[in-house]
């Protein structure tokens, strides 16, 4: 049945070229012409980008009622739902998957100069980045290598604080500090590796919640380094390239060099696409390990320890490697909420902060890339959109979570990719897996 | 005893284990020759998979020595171990349940880095023809038989030179378990593959191995060909008629 997938396609798309034929044939002069009295007679205008559009209009809708016939027809076909999961999904959801990642990402690349677009709604997308990238960051750690974090936010301080002291007192420039704070955020993530070495499931969520805590409760007492509970301000913005962004403009500046009028939305533009490429970077990394010994062996580690260990893979090693590689991007989204803000104190690393990373990560599905890509988009955009209920707000946030997790209980993308396959790539659906497990 | 080890495949030496104050093995020796099928036969909790779980390394033997084609491995770290020529097929199959047939044949395969991957993989595809038509299926949609075939498999990937197989009936209908066997008996007899058989299935196990060794409560009690073994009138009674010793 996987074998009429593709034929099923080529139907649909070739009666959506006919229903789109039809509706050019039938709308060029209904549509497409428009009498307009001049006059003491009339004149034809033509109007080509009305009928362009509603001919478009036709053939995607016609491709879209085709595919969900298809879909259904599939559905009933099959039987019981045992087969089913041997299957090839169906056609229709491997295709919207397929379509969903190169969609969303088109719309992140376009949005600051979509129209209706202002400096609000790029700052709320420059705040829905930063959660897809740490998203995608505790995604390796609990997704892939199946540990438990609760602490993931000491990594995010760990990256804020240490660019704020690079910057603040050795003037090391954003770009210049950017690798340094990784660096040290991973650093700080073998440190964590190495006590919870021997702990798993719920031990090992709370050492990592002791960890998460101590980190903010160092930065709120070491008032000396760390300016305590007043936090640190003034911490540096990040320059283009060495262009520094200015109100000012002339030679120097962003807006001197390519001679544009000097605005206040190009740096909130720049930083909206600094955590775009930060978080395509995070996504591109962990695509690529997951196809590496190392990523491979993160998720024989998720499945199940003692028989990673029977084929010689090295426990240590692995969790090591997975929470310096988790740490590591959590550094990184930490440097660029310092530079963003000019602001930080450990008010913005609580445990709420890695629990609402944590539901971002367990609401997309663990390991799923796009699936905890959209949950980031849902949660904190919903966030916002319901910012008018006041307090119905954490009710509304709470019902969603729990109509969640009894329609979907593995995530809203569960099924997860092969990382090795022969040939045709196939989902692997994900119905007859232990709820719970991984 | 020393002379034994240095041209066996494997030799444990009064190997003493323990779990904290409860002791599991107490001076087991057994050694294993090259191109033998050795079993290793006893009632639940006699200590057949700690002996397996202590030449892994994991636990280390409180005493006693492992040694493997003439190395001491004893006190090695699980990880080294399973990369001197030795597999295992672990009790309970624990396959990844949520991984692809082929990426848990490829797992199997990672301490060679991936080299020959196809040829092996053709290998056990021939020895499993079963799990060449179930390779983009998840391990956890696999049948019980399917799954102890893709332990075994995923163990062959690493091109053991003495494989460890821990309890490969259990749970599984008669006809299975005899499948399983004849690959075994087959890789054995065609490969020259050295295999250390745990089992509490004592018939079918004796049957097949050349040796055997009886564990009773941590102690080798009896050892013999595998027809010996199946003539003796206490193992008849323990193992095979559902009598007491």
């Amino acid at each position: 049945m996987s074998g009429a997938a593709p034929r099923g396609m080529a139907a649909i798309v070739r009666d959506a070229g006919l229903a789109a034929l039809i509706a050019l044939g039938v709308g060029a002069p209904l549509l497409g012409l428009r009498t307009e009295p001049v006059g003491r007679g009339l004149t034809l205008i033509p109007r080509p980008g009305l009928l362009l559009s509603v001919v478009a209009a036709v053939f995607v809708g016609r491709i879209l009622v085709g595919l969900f016939m298809a879909q259904r027809a599939l559905r009933r076909r099959v039987i019981s739902p045992a087969p089913r999961a041997m299957l090839a999904p169906p056609g229709f959801r491997s295709w919207l998957g397929r379509a969903a990642g190169p969609a969303m990402l088109a719309f992140a690349l376009l949005l600051p100069f979509m129209p209706g677009i202002g400096r609000y709604e790029i700052d709320l997308g420059t705040l829905v980045l930063t959660y897809v990238m740490l998203g995608w960051g505790l995604n390796i750690v609990v997704g892939l290598a199946g540990l438990l974090d609760l602490g993931y936010v000491a990594f995010y301080a760990v990256g804020a604080y240490s660019y704020a002291l690079l910057a603040k007192h050795l003037e090391i420039g954003f770009w210049a500090a950017l690798p340094l704070t990784g660096l040290c955020s991973a650093v700080w993530g073998i440190i964590l590796g190495f006590p919870v070495l021997r702990l798993r499931g719920d031990y090992l969520a709370i050492v990592t919640l002791a960890f998460g805590e101590i980190i903010r409760i160092v930065l709120l007492n070491w008032v000396g380094l760390t300016g305590g509970p007043n936090g640190m301000s003034g911490i540096p913005r990040p320059s283009f390239f060495g262009l520094p962004f200015s109100m000012a403009g002339g030679e120097g500046t962003f807006a001197g060099f390519f001679g544009l009028e000097p605005s206040p939305l190009h740096r909130i533009i720049f930083l909206y696409y600094l955590i775009l490429a930060l978080a395509l970077v995070t996504n591109f990394v962990t695509i690529r390990l997951r196809r590496h010994p190392i990523g491979r062996a993160w998720e024989a580690l998720r499945e199940d320890e003692v028989a990673s260990r029977a084929l010689g893979l090295s426990v240590v090693a692995v969790k090591l490697t997975a929470f310096a590689t988790g740490a590591l991007f959590g550094g990184f989204a930490g440097a660029f909420f310092a530079t963003r803000q000019g602001f930080i104190s450990p008010e913005s690393f609580t445990f709420i902060e890695s629990a609402l990373i944590l539901a971002i990560v367990v609401l997309g599905g663990m390991g799923s890339q796009i699936g905890v890509a959209t949950a980031a988009v849902v949660m904190i955009g919903g966030f916002e959109l319901f910012r008018d209920l006041e307090q119905f707000r954490m009710l509304v946030f709470g019902l969603a979570m729990v109509a969640i997790m009894v329609w979907r209980p593995r995530g809203l993308v569960s099924s997860r990719e092969p990382s090795v396959a022969l040939g045709a790539r196939k989902m692997v659906g994900a119905e007859h897996v232990a709820e719970g497990r991984g | 005893m020393s002379a034994a080890a240095n041209g066996a495949m494997l030799a444990v030496e009064d190997v003493t284990t323990a779990y904290g104050a409860i002791v599991a093995l107490r001076g087991v020796s057994l050694t294993v020759g090259h191109g033998e099928i050795v079993t290793l036969i006893g009632a639940n909790g006699a200590g057949k998979s700690t002996l397996m779980m202590t030449i892994c390394g994991s636990p280390a033997p409180r005493e006693g020595r492992v040694v493997l084609e003439g190395r001491d491995i004893t006190g090695w770290p699980t990880h080294l171990i399973m990369r001197q020529g030795l597999a295992h097929a672990p009790e309970g199959r624990r396959i990844f349940p949520r991984m692809t047939v082929l990426e848990n044949l490829r797992m199997g395969a990672e301490v060679l880095n991936g080299a020959h991957f196809d040829q092996d993989l053709e290998k056990v595809c021939a020895l499993f023809p079963r799990l060449k038509e179930r390779l983009g299926q998840r391990g956890g949609t696999l049948s019980g038989g399917e799954q102890q075939m893709l332990a075994i498999a995923r163990a062959l990937m690493s091109r053991p030179r003495l494989l460890l197989l821990d309890e490969p009936s259990l749970g599984l209908a008669p006809m299975v378990v005899r499948q399983i066997f004849a690959a075994i008996r087959d890789l054995n007899r065609e490969t020259g593959l050295t295999v250390l058989l745990v089992e509490q299935n004592a018939y079918h196990a004796l049957r097949l191995a050349h040796r055997g060794y009886v564990l009773v409560n941590g102690r080798i009690t009896m050892t013999g060909t595998g027809a010996e073994l199946l003539a003796r009138p206490e193992v008849r009674a323990a193992y095979l008629e559902g009598g007491r010793a």
